[in-house]
């Protein structure tokens, strides 16, 4: 598949998924929070196309309630991640040496951790929650998507073209705006995108565990964790939040794949 | 003989901020619940006594830097503090949860690095149909989070073959047949995306070294072709191989805690996870504490063994010797 495929694909896939979240209370056929008795474990019928919980709540409505709150933590993560690392990489790039040094170790910092456990650490700290794990995701994200800006920045600073700017009097802020940002954008573009699909995966790993958003709001993590329970008997309860994660993933893949043949040719954001 | 020395003491003087700056976030875990992290951890019924007596224990009446250098004296020690619910030493609870994790761990990347080696050779090396084949795995497993992927194991297994438990553990040493039954699922369940990992970057580094010129010479030579992939490429093709498990280490450890919560094994992931519910703050400190610790360890040998396979790596390492 070429560039542009991909990236057709990707965005189409995540344009679908992220309407169908933002338009759930006109999708989803029934209230995601409310019992049913009558329909406890229910097999998916014309009713409840995926089947119904160990409360008989409507599995279809839960997954499209829980990618809207999914996809926000990801999105939301990855673009709270990028307002900070993409000034912080600027600057260490095109400055160097000190502003290199101070803003380069200090986000390796975060690094000493594997990164579930530093999600993990956080929630420890500030409670479990939605914003809390979105945070958490931001914050690991910052070394990485500051890493990739940095070196970018880095490249295009070298070039002639800076130093004529600067050379007919440009002020730092101007080059910086005017002739670093535009060039190099693509890698940390690219990495953003890599990353949402990671962070889909965390954000619903935390809240597998219960760490991430709190019951009774849907997550698609946490009805992974009750599906586990009722796996034997109910196995729809389990499969398609699952399905639901995996075509985000995807979604996210494939954009990010498609963006680094046309944006990052020569390979910066890996 | 200078160089090699100078990497490698080069390389563990690095690692002493990164210990320090683990240590000071661990330690600080409980100093920064917001509120007053003993009445959390005790609940709203404690007594005055009971707090009081908490928060002697665990030094948090004395200023910060003296409850960091006896707390950090006490690690160095092996001390790491006390289970506020059963009142057990840590050192010892982490002493039984630790061979569970290593276990768990140690399988998924052996069995990674077995499949994901060869297999990344063969994608490098293969027709249209082992690279479409491949390829297709290395989405399936990248995409696919591995909790689900035990989940849809479990379904497999228990539910349609009823051939493994569900979950729990037997230790090792007392049933090895059954420690096994137990392991495997959890064990496939880690070991797809990391072997998916594996399998990429390992297809990535020998197809570059096979486009390198000493490969057309050693053609043109006549080498067998079999040789020059397993002899020249992979042998090339090591330090990146290395440097991607090593990462991948700290992935493992981090998928541990979700996939031994999933199976009901008793690692030390599940471990912190219980402790958070439970507000068990000393056991979180510790069990963080410990797989921080192995992670900067792995992250060190990962870099000593690329720069032995690799010695240009040592090159840029100390600036002593250029």
């Amino acid at each position: 598949m070429k560039a542009p495929g991909f990236i057709i694909a990707g965005v189409v896939l995540l344009l679908v998924l992220v309407l169908v979240a933002a338009a759930a209370p006109l999708i989803a056929p029934h209230d995601p929070e409310s019992f049913d008795v009558m329909q406890v474990m229910g097999a998916p019928s014309a009713n409840h196309p995926f089947g119904s919980d160990v409360l008989g709540r409507d599995v279809f409505s839960r997954v499209i309630y829980g990618l809207r709150a999914s996809l926000a933590v990801a999105l939301a993560s990855v673009i709270g991640s990028l307002i900070v690392a993409v000034p912080l990489g600027l600057l260490a790039g095109y400055f160097g040496g000190w502003t290199d040094g101070v803003i380069s170790r200090s986000l390796d910092m975060i690094l000493v951790l594997p990164a579930m456990l530093l999600a993990v650490t956080f929630i420890a700290i500030l409670g479990p929650g939605s914003t809390v794990a979105a945070i958490a995701i931001a914050v690991i994200y910052l070394p990485i998507l500051g890493r990739v800006m940095r070196t970018s920045a880095l490249v295009v600073t070298r070039n002639d073209y800076i130093a004529g700017a600067r050379a007919r009097g440009a002020t730092h802020l101007r080059v910086i705006l005017g002739h670093v940002v535009p060039n190099a954008l693509g890698p940390v573009t690219v990495q953003a995108s890599i990353l949402g699909a990671f962070a889909l995966q965390l954000e619903a790993g935390l809240s597998f565990l219960g760490l991430g958003a709190q019951p009774p709001t849907p997550s698609l993590g946490g009805m992974l964790a009750d599906g586990r329970d009722v796996l034997i008997q109910a196995p729809w309860v389990g499969i398609f939040p699952g399905l639901a994660i995996v075509l985000a993933v995807i979604a996210f893949t494939l954009l990010g794949e498609g963006l680094r043949r046309v944006l990052d040719p020569t390979g910066v954001a890996e | 003989m200078g160089r090699p020395l100078n990497f490698v003491l080069w390389r563990l003087l690095l690692t002493v901020p990164t210990l320090f700056a683990m240590s000071v976030l661990v330690f600080l875990i409980i100093r920064l619940v917001p509120g007053d992290p003993v009445r959390t951890m005790l609940g709203f019924r404690a007594t005055e006594e009971n707090v009081l007596a908490l928060r002697t224990q665990l030094g948090l009446d004395q200023p910060l830097i003296t409850q960091y250098l006896s707390w950090a004296r006490g690690v160095l020690s092996g001390d790491l503090g006390t289970d506020i619910v059963t009142h057990a030493p840590l050192s010892e609870l982490l002493g039984q949860r630790l061979p569970v994790t290593f276990q768990l761990t140690g399988l998924a990347m052996g069995l990674a690095v077995l499949v994901g080696v060869p297999l990344g050779v063969r994608a490098a090396t293969g027709g249209r149909w082992t690279r479409r084949l491949t390829e297709g795995f290395v989405v399936f497993g990248v995409s696919v989070p591995d909790f689900w992927l035990g989940i849809m194991l479990v379904l497999l297994f228990t539910g349609t073959l009823a051939l493994l438990p569900p979950s729990g553990f037997v230790p090792f040493a007392e049933d090895p047949l059954n420690n096994l039954r137990y392991m495997v699922m959890p064990v496939l369940t880690l070991a797809v995306a990391e072997t998916a990992y594996i399998l990429r970057t390992t297809r990535a580094a020998v197809s570059s070294v096979l486009e390198r010129p000493f490969v057309t010479f050693l053609r043109a030579k006549g080498i067998a072709p079999r040789r020059i992939v397993y002899g020249h490429a992979l042998r090339n093709a090591g330090p990146a191989i290395v440097t991607v498990i090593g990462i991948q280490v700290g992935v493992l450890l981090g998928g541990a805690i979700v996939i031994e919560s999933l199976f009901a094994l008793p690692g030390v992931g599940r471990l912190v996870v219980t402790g958070i519910a439970q507000r068990n703050y000393p056991v979180v400190q510790a069990g963080v504490l410990v797989i921080a610790a192995i992670f900067i360890v792995v992250s060190l040998l990962t870099d000593l063994i690329v720069g032995w396979l690799d010695p240009r790596v040592m090159d840029g390492a100390g600036g002593v010797e250029r």
